[in-house]
């Protein structure tokens, strides 16, 4: 296989990394809601772990879109 | 321009021809990179010094942007490191906006961000890590590597110690490319999308109609991206804080 065709392959299955990352927004997403919902008034104390818990997971699906740039462009 | 790479926009490229000067045998140009980072940096202290010059009681809405930052930064240091964790506020304050500007700027049509790039973030990383390191040596000096255990039975250690201390070697990856990837991947959508408005409106006929809808998109992603640019910011403030807590206090509750 060309190393060309190859590098297209790759990049897009590593791509695969962010469903991970869109299953992991969505759960923690849907707690603070729950529980939001549930006593309003200690949603506001927990905006900086939801924040936090948000970039942490968003930063673990972007690790493999790195990779997959990686792959197409510096190899 | 329809054929054009999504990833030109990231090219760094020399200002001026000739190099400034040699460092270590490798020429060291001006390069947009160079401007992006000297205007944020002047505009934002400029800013932030002249608005608060006055110092009126009741402030004027730009003195009002410079005490709310203010606070802002203050109140996330005091609620993940403690009082003793102010003395890092320059620190975590000249941190947080100076990426908080370098991505405000790059949002700007035909500018450049500064974070896109992996050497900027993993610089700001790298110094952020080895501030926590000198910080915790400083303060408690070799009981510093107490920091890798936690409280658990004996057995439990011998395969903890080696997870925690990996996990704190990988920190600045990881905060680096937090922020580096998320930056990129914003502004190629953008591009991607930009293209797509191009091609279609090329196209003729029906199909330039239809280069509405990622026109549309387009305007949608513009909100979001400024959205993350702001929360990217955020999040590396609060772990530099959270790391600066971990090195201050090394694992006591309170």
């Amino acid at each position: 296989m060309e190393l060309a065709a190859a590098k297209m392959i790759g990049a897009g299955l590593a791509c695969f990394a962010l469903i991970g990352a869109g299953i992991g927004i969505g759960n923690i997403f849907a707690n603070y809601l729950a529980g939001a919902l549930r006593n309003p008034g200690a949603a506001a104390s927990q905006t900086t772990n939801l924040l936090l818990g948000f970039a942490l997971c968003e930063a673990t699906g972007l690790f493999g879109l790195v990779v997959a740039l990686l792959i197409l462009f510096a190899f | 321009m329809a054929g054009e790479n999504p990833m030109e926009q990231f090219a760094v490229r020399p200002l001026i021809e000739a190099p400034l000067f040699e460092l270590g045998g490798h020429p060291i140009y001006f390069t947009n990179q160079a401007l992006l980072m000297v205007l944020v940096t002047l505009l934002s202290a400029s800013f932030l010094t002249l608005v608060v010059k006055p110092g009126r009681l009741v402030p004027t809405r730009s003195q009002s942007v410079a005490e709310i930052s203010y606070k802002f930064v203050s109140d996330m240091i005091h609620s993940t490191t403690g009082s003793d964790g102010l003395r890092f506020f320059p620190f975590v304050f000249t941190l947080f906006i100076f990426v908080l500007c370098c991505n405000f700027f790059g949002m700007i049509p035909g500018g450049f961000t500064v974070t896109s790039q992996i050497a900027v973030t993993f610089a700001l990383a790298g110094l952020v890590m080895l501030t926590v390191i000198f910080v915790g040596f400083a303060k408690h000096g070799i009981g510093f590597l107490k920091l890798f255990v936690p409280h658990a039975p004996w057995y439990l250690l011998i395969l903890l110690i080696p997870i925690e201390f990996i996990s704190f070697m990988t920190r600045p990856i990881s905060l680096s490319v937090r922020l580096f990837a998320n930056m990129l991947a914003g502004h190629t959508m953008l591009a991607v999308f930009a293209g797509f408005v191009v091609s279609l409106g090329a196209a003729g006929g029906l199909l330039s109609g239809l280069a509405i809808a990622p026109l549309a998109l387009m305007v949608g992603i513009f909100m979001l991206e400024l959205l993350v640019a702001f929360l990217q910011a955020y999040v590396f403030a609060v772990l530099t804080c959270i790391y600066l807590n971990e090195a201050l206090h090394l694992h006591d509750q309170h």
